[in-house]
């Protein structure tokens, strides 16, 4: 995965006019500058808005909908872990809750020691379940061992960064 | 000496169970015994319990393996098995194993045997026959083709198909577009992902021969983000299919364009329901649309838009290319053709079975399922994803099928069903699929946007044992609002899963002070 780069608004600028030219522009932007930057800074806000002449307030509006844009730079790295029903039939609420148990962390609890993990509903491998998106990799069939290693890694590239 | 050919599966369930290491163990192993190896990459055929499965090219055609460990690599060298020896591992041809041969494959005949990316593999297989005849038809010729066939939209709602394209067809506008419904959010589903990985180009075919029905010039495909491998192969089949001339300028014949475009979600479930999908294309809160106006005559941009599910848009090269009638063969009552039912949960083989409707629900959890994984009593099973139904091991002889289904208080949606074991606490569920149905909620009505919350909360006093019947009357109430005053189905069915729960399973809505002191 591509290090994200500090903010940098003459190539926020860039990326937005690459795209300013498709039809329903916003949401490729938005998911270009959080590529380039890991996240979406508000100063993009305005650029945006007058890049694609609409206000800042559509801008504010469709950037702050959607749960996979994040407005403030991450602490580290992301772990999305399933808790939709088929993981859930496969024991994923359990494998949850032993986890923090035996880490301390908290699921949806925000950054800690440079890695978070985040509820996401489905990653379409319900029949191996409990399931995880790390880094653009999907980890199946999770078991206690399986989680506190990937926990372990993302720990690492997060400090790392 | 000849290359030893394997294919190995790159679908994102293969992956999860180190495919990529497999690769890396057939490397090494062929490296260190001095054999010429040729890897190629398929999708997945759909067992999921055998993944990865690798199949070693023999005289006697494919002979697959599963599931393939990296320190099982060595020994499959060692044993002779690649050639001809035994192995325990060793599953025989795929397309003779049981659960092959008893399927329907239609839409998924494909997926698995080929390399997803191969223009050659595709054509060679039958693929492209489908938008060549329609390309040789009058546009209203493909339309009444697709309205023989009695397809009717997989994604849900079940709305024909070609009455759709019809509409469209129809419309007087400037311009149309197409657009391709891959928000595949639903828990317990995975058709889509597997097209998408394991044969893009038929997805491309289908919407190619849409847009030429209904006369569209653009088409999108919205796809999850929570599907990167789905959407980095897609990406590479659209290069692919544009370098090769069926889709991108003059598709069509001269003057008669078809650019097609993938756009990625951004993780809001709500965008499975068409018109916030449109909404979110154009850039805007994925709020849902009231309709009237219907998308197919006011849709993106206000121009008339077919949108359809990926499974009905991989329906339609077979259909045109075999013909209307061929898929209507398939199938009873008025659910034509196949359905690709999507088996997960709690099941000893879960994958991906495309089969014609009718058989019942029995026959795929029990028969191709074989039971839970866990080895316990099946207890309920949800069918058509999270705001789908729950039933009882009891009622699992239903029919698959539009109407029977729905007679028994139950929808069919993506064709998910997800199995759960007796230790499953239906209670639980309930709440859950309230705060599920909270935290998609668009929030652009209040029956869904408040009812939800206050739905998960009176769940919670229940649970609690709190005034245990004024609240159940209280959850009756108010489901009965969600479901009659929501604008979408969103709302509207989130009560579906909370209250087939609480009928069908009361027994685990009792406090467990009192169940404890019944007992």
């Amino acid at each position: 995965m591509e290090q994200p780069i500090a903010w940098e608004e003459s190539l926020a600028r860039d990326l937005i006019s690459d795209k300013a030219e498709l039809e329903g522009p916003l949401l490729p932007i938005l998911h270009a500058l959080q590529e380039r930057f890991g996240y979406v800074d508000p100063r993009a806000v305005g650029l945006i808005a007058s890049a694609l002449n609409v206000s800042r307030a559509e801008v504010f509006g469709t950037l702050s909908f959607y749960k996979d844009f994040k407005k403030q730079k991450p602490l580290g790295r992301t772990i999305k872990l399933c808790l939709a029903e088929a993981c859930q039939a496969r024991g994923a609420n359990a494998l949850a809750a032993r986890f923090e148990q035996a880490s301390g962390c908290r699921i949806d609890g925000g950054f800690s020691g440079g890695v978070e993990i985040e509820t996401v509903y489905c990653l379409g491998n319900c029949a191996l379940g409990p399931n995880a998106l790390y880094d653009g990799e999907i980890f199946g069939a999770l078991t206690d061992e399986a989680l506190a290693a990937l926990h372990a890694r993302a720990a690492r590239d997060g400090v790392a960064r | 000496m000849t290359a030893l050919t394997v294919y190995i599966p790159i679908d994102a369930a293969a992956l999860s169970l180190g495919a990529e290491r497999v690769v890396a163990a057939f490397r090494r192993e062929a490296e260190a015994r001095g054999v010429t190896l040729d890897i190629r990459r398929n999708g997945s055929h759909g067992m999921f319990w055998l993944e990865p499965l690798v199949e070693v090219e023999t005289l006697q055609g494919r002979i697959g393996f599963g599931p393939v460990r990296p320190e099982d690599v060595a020994s499959l060298f060692d044993s002779g098995a690649l050639a001809s020896g035994d192995h325990p591992l060793k599953r025989g041809h795929v397309a003779d194993m049981i659960w092959m041969r008893r399927q329907q494959r239609l839409s998924f005949a494909r997926v698995g045997v080929l390399d997803p990316l191969s223009l050659e593999d595709y054509v060679a297989n039958g693929g492209l026959k489908g938008l060549q005849n329609a390309l040789a038809m009058s546009p209203a010729d493909v339309v009444e083709q697709v309205r023989a066939s009695g397809l009717r939209g997989r994604g849900g709602a079940g709305f024909p198909t070609g009455v759709k394209w019809k509409t469209v067809h129809d419309a007087q506008a400037d311009r149309k577009y197409v657009i391709c419904n891959a928000d595949e959010g639903d828990s317990g589903t995975f058709a889509d992902r597997m097209i998408f990985e394991g044969d893009p180009f038929m997805l491309i075919e289908g919407m190619a021969i849409g847009a030429y029905a209904v006369g569209a010039e653009k088409g999108f495909i919205y796809l999850r983000s929570e599907y990167p491998h789905a959407a980095q192969t897609m990406a590479r089949a659209l290069e692919l299919a544009e370098r090769a001339g069926w889709i991108g300028a003059n598709a069509f014949g001269p003057g008669k364009h078809f650019h097609l475009e993938q756009r990625i979600g951004a993780g809001a479930y709500i965008c499975g329901e068409e018109t916030a999908l449109i909404e979110s294309l154009e850039g805007k809160r994925a709020l849902v649309r009231a309709k009237p106006p219907i998308p197919a005559l006011h849709g993106l941009f206000g121009r008339p838009t077919l949108v359809n599910n990926v499974l009905s848009f991989a329906a339609v090269p077979f259909i045109l290319a075999e013909g209307g009638q061929a898929y209507a063969d398939f199938g009873s009552g008025k659910s034509r053709g196949t359905l690709p039912v999507q088996l997960g949960g709690n099941v000893l083989r879960g994958g991906l079975i495309e089969l014609a409707f009718g058989i019942s629900l029995r026959e795929i959890v029990e028969g191709f399922g074989g039971g839970t994984a866990s080895g316990r009593p099946i207890r309920a099973v949800q069918i058509g994803g999270p705001l789908g139904a729950y039933i009882t091991e009891k009622q699992l002889d239903l029919e698959m099928d539009y109407e029977v289904l729905a007679a028994n208080g139950a929808m069919l949606g993506h064709g998910g069903i997800v199995v759960f074991d007796d230790t499953v606490d239906m209670a639980k569920m309930a709440k859950f699929a309230m705060r599920f149905g909270a935290e998609e909620s668009c929030g652009k009505c209040t029956p869904c946007r408040i009812g939800a919350t206050r739905g998960e909360e009176v769940v919670e006093k229940i649970i609690k044992g709190e005034r245990v019947e004024q609240n159940i009357a209280l959850l009756r109430d108010l489901c009965d609002v969600m479901a009659a005053g929501s604008l979408c189905a969103h709302g509207g069915l989130v009560p579906s899963p909370v209250l087939s729960a609480l009928n069908r399973f009361p027994e685990d809505f009792v406090p467990a002070a009192r169940k404890t002191a019944a007992e």
